[in-house]
């Protein structure tokens, strides 16, 4: 049944910390931090006795599911943690939504975070117990569609440049996010390369963040809050390596054109352009936003440049993309950010978005892809 | 005596595209180093990489399972245990029950390789024996010595049928000396005072040596077309000419210094390439090579050489040239330059990973599906197309050609010559990978450009010489 938990599920709380380079805070910080306003905004004051099972998502955890259950006195229940690449936030959340469906527990907690920063290193860590596959730079596998997405179009650096440009300016009208700069056209094109066409503003950075969801059965909802928010749909599609895929075409990800079928089917969609409102998408690079516009069926393959220059996917646009200012401002905490997706898409529906508020935003979609990219989640959020 | 069927097959040669200019050696300063340059490995080379690639040059249109040996010669291996032959086999995808052995320790190395190959074949312990020298040697930074290096490789098929070149005769002598040496813990090779390396070592035993060769054949100077002979510098080498009574302008193959530099255990057999891609059938040729002694040799060149006149060889190599004019960048290819990044830190390679995988990243095979002729890399259990289980039959991928899919310029990705070209290839007939283009320059990059695939250094993570395929446009 592919409709089988559409909106069977509700968001009844959410929390997020400021996501960036926490220096000051340990994973254990940002968790409670999200937590707790998530629990408050639940109204839930005693969540040792509500919260049943906990469905964590980290790529970088440096304990595991005990950082999670340590920090926020969780025991004697299920913590789980997921890992699936950038969509790792929305599978945390997946498995939350079926285990609420299914009848087993009635309010579950979703976890999303990482500490990349950590690390001390600026970008993610270089493997080299092999010699194939390198180098392992995620700026290099998501511009390898870039070569021939231009010269299939006719798309060049300026598109993507407008698309970091929008996020810079969606991020100064969100509190939380790390970047909070307007930025020009010529700034991204001036920008010292990072790997062809991506120069420094078409790269997202990392960031430190943890994101927190609170799950319960549709019919206990109206108990938390008169305004929660449904799930539509969730899904999480893989897709050959582009990097050995023998078919793969270099004008799409396969991953999202995957992961959207089963959404969209799930959700009972079938002018995605026209039934939502909003959409959170990855722009790990602004290339992968610009590709996500088709390969979400948003529009054609191969017109993104064209609504791109007519404001299409603007937040003042007839369906606003990254609304919060995206990987773009918030960097991308990998387990976090699917969550932050789901914080900002919550926060729209229930029109407590401030100034960057959209209008009568009623279904809202949240996108991550990640790997090389193999691997794409999804999710659709709406009002009841 | 000396077989007449058993000979050089096959040859091929390899010499790394940059060239570093003498005077950039000299910190700009013109006067002490004149012009001239020399041929300089990229980061990514070292001389096994060089030898299959001169391999490569030398088994064009032969089956590699008729091979029966590996024979390698260098004085500048990266191991100092380790064998360098069985690497090189494995990347020329050669069959396992093959004779493999190092020659190293000596300048003459290749000629006594080329020695060991011939009397293989004679003695009728293998038909077909390949021969390759390597060197990268490396003199102190701005020394005399560095100057004079070259880096370079030559092969040669050393067969029972079919030779292109056979041997009349040749004559060994050995000698204890102190010229050249490198201790298992110098970087650079060190050397005595230079007119008692080249009077004592070099002149007299090369002259001894030729001597000897002359008077086992019954032949004089005046007998050879060309003599084709080791030099440590143009002025010995010209010294040794005179002194063999040898016609300076019409009997001695070029030895190329100001283009090539001394590419020691290899120069020999590179400078007789270099003569074989001119000579013609009936030509009688001297080769001599020098190291703790010498070897000589009365070749004979026949008919059969005009079939290898496709292969690269050295003039096809010196043609293509692009200048290293950058001496801190030469200073960093060599790891002789500090670094924020080390190129060999971290843990390495892991060695089962490396043992599991070896056939597709050393000697690149990819799979082919039974089922439904889909080519893939790497090997796959379960087919991408057809979903066939264990249904595959391997494909050397390495002697194809390519083209390129996409390409992205990592300036991210750390690299001692930013940025670093990544492509995405298909063969030819289908297998797709994601490999690194070098000897290459980003204004080269199109769509579908053609390319050809090169084994290099991927990375010294570990301290260790980390091999694997790259591709390089086709020139």
């Amino acid at each position: 049944m592919k409709d089988a938990i559409r909106d069977q599920v509700a968001i009844v709380g959410m929390g997020c910390c400021k996501f960036g380079e926490n220096w000051d805070q340990s994973p254990e910080d940002m968790i409670v931090e999200a937590a707790y306003e998530a629990y408050e905004d639940a109204g839930i004051d005693n969540p040792q006795e509500r919260i049943e099972a906990v469905f964590c998502g980290s790529v970088y955890p440096s304990k595991g599911t005990a950082e999670v259950a340590d920090a926020l006195k969780l025991f004697g229940r299920p913590v789980s943690m997921v890992q699936n690449y950038c969509a790792t936030g929305t599978d945390a959340f997946r498995y939350g939504v079926f285990a609420v469906a299914c009848g087993m527990y009635d309010t579950v907690l979703v976890v999303g975070f990482d500490k990349p920063k950590d690390r001390g290193v600026s970008g993610p860590n270089v493997q080299t117990a092999g010699v194939r596959g390198l180098p392992m730079t995620p700026a290099g596998w998501f511009s390898l569609c870039a070569a021939r997405y231009f010269d299939t179009y006719g798309a060049g650096r300026e598109d993507l440049a407008r698309i970091a440009v929008k996020n810079h300016h969606n991020g100064t009208l969100a509190p939380k996010s790390m970047l909070k700069r307007e930025i020009t056209v010529e700034d991204v094109l001036k920008a010292p390369i990072i790997s062809w066409p991506f120069g420094l503003y078409d790269c997202c950075a990392q960031s430190d963040g943890a994101a927190v969801a609170v799950l319960t059965r549709r019919e206990l909802a109206k108990g938390f809050r008169d305004d929660y928010v449904l799930v539509r749909a969730v899904a999480i599609a893989l897709a050959p390596n582009p990097q050995s895929d023998p078919t793969f075409d270099f004008l799409r990800w396969k991953p999202t054109v995957y992961a959207a079928k089963q959404t969209y089917e799930q959700a009972g969609i079938g002018n995605p352009f026209k039934e939502i409102d909003i959409a959170q998408v990855h722009d790990c690079f602004t290339l992968t936003e610009l590709l996500t516009y088709e390969d979400l069926g948003f529009c054609e393959k191969g017109s993104a440049k064209e609504h791109i220059a007519s404001g299409t996917f603007a937040l003042a646009g007839e369906l606003p993309v990254n609304t919060d200012g995206g990987l773009k401002t918030f960097g991308h905490p990998t387990g976090a950010t699917g969550v932050r997706m789901l914080y900002e898409n919550y926060k729209q529906l229930q029109g407590k978005a401030g100034p960057r508020q959209v209008k009568n935003a009623t279904v809202a979609l949240s996108h991550n892809i990640g790997g090389a990219p193999q691997t794409c989640g999804m999710t659709i959020v709406a009002m009841p | 005596m000396v077989s007449e069927t058993v000979g050089i097959r096959s040859y091929g040669a390899y010499v790394p595209m940059l060239r570093l200019p003498l005077a950039a050696i000299a910190g700009g300063r013109r006067g002490g180093a004149g012009g001239g340059e020399r041929a300089v490995a990229n980061f990514d080379e070292d001389s096994v990489t060089m030898a299959v690639a001169a391999a490569t040059d030398c088994l064009r249109g032969i089956d590699r399972s008729s091979l029966g040996g590996v024979l390698f010669a260098s004085t500048s291996y990266p191991y100092k245990e380790k064998q360098a032959a069985s690497v090189v086999a494995k990347a020329l995808d050669l069959p396992r029950d093959i004779v493999t052995a190092d020659f190293s320790g000596s300048l003459r190395a290749g000629t006594t390789a080329f020695r060991s190959a011939l009397d293989a074949v004679k003695a009728g312990s293998a038909r077909n024996v390949l021969v390759v020298a390597s060197d990268c040697r490396m003199g102190a930074p701005r020394s005399a010595l560095e100057r004079n290096f070259g880096d370079g490789a030559a092969a040669f098929l050393v067969s029972d049928a079919d030779a292109a070149v056979t041997v009349s005769q040749h004559h060994s002598v050995a000698d204890e000396i102190i010229d050249v040496w490198r201790l298992e813990t110098d970087a650079f090779v060190r050397s005595w005072e230079d007119r008692f390396v080249v009077e004592h070592g070099y002149q007299r035993n090369l002259v001894d040596a030729v001597h000897g060769v002359l008077r086992k054949a019954g032949l004089t100077p005046k007998d050879f077309a060309k003599a084709v002979f080791y030099g440590p510098d143009a002025r010995s080498h010209a010294a040794v000419a005179r002194a063999l009574g040898l016609d300076a302008k019409t009997q001695i193959e070029d030895p190329m210094f100001g283009r090539l530099g001394n590419c020691g255990a290899a120069f020999a057999p590179m400078l007789l390439i270099a003569a074989l891609e001119k000579a013609r059938g009936g030509q009688r040729l001297l080769w001599a090579s020098y190291g703790d002694g010498a070897d000589t040799f009365v070749l004979q060149v026949t008919e059969q050489v005009e079939r290898l006149r496709d292969r690269r060889g050295m003039s096809w190599h010196l043609a293509r040239r692009a200048e290293l004019g950058d001496y801190d960048k030469y200073l960093s290819f060599r790891n002789l330059q500090p670094s924020e990044f080390d190129r060999r830190a971290g843990a390495g390679v892991s060695a089962t990973v490396h043992y599991r995988d070896r056939d597709e990243d050393i000697s690149f095979r990819g799979h082919r599906c039974r089922r439904c002729g889909t080519m893939q890399f790497p090997f796959q259990r379960v087919c991408f197309s057809c979903h066939a289980k264990d249904d595959f039959d391997q494909v050397r991928l390495s002697d194809r050609e390519g083209k390129v899919l996409s390409f992205t310029f990592d300036f991210f990705a750390g690299s001692p010559d930013p940025p670093l070209i990544v492509t995405m290839i298909e063969a030819e007939g289908g297998a797709r990978t994601y490999l690194q283009m070098t000897d290459a320059s980003p204004k080269e990059l199109k769509l579908e450009l053609p390319v050809e695939f090169t084994f290099r250094k991927i990375h010294e993570y570990g301290g260790t010489p980390n091999y694997f395929w790259k591709c390089t446009p086709v020139r």
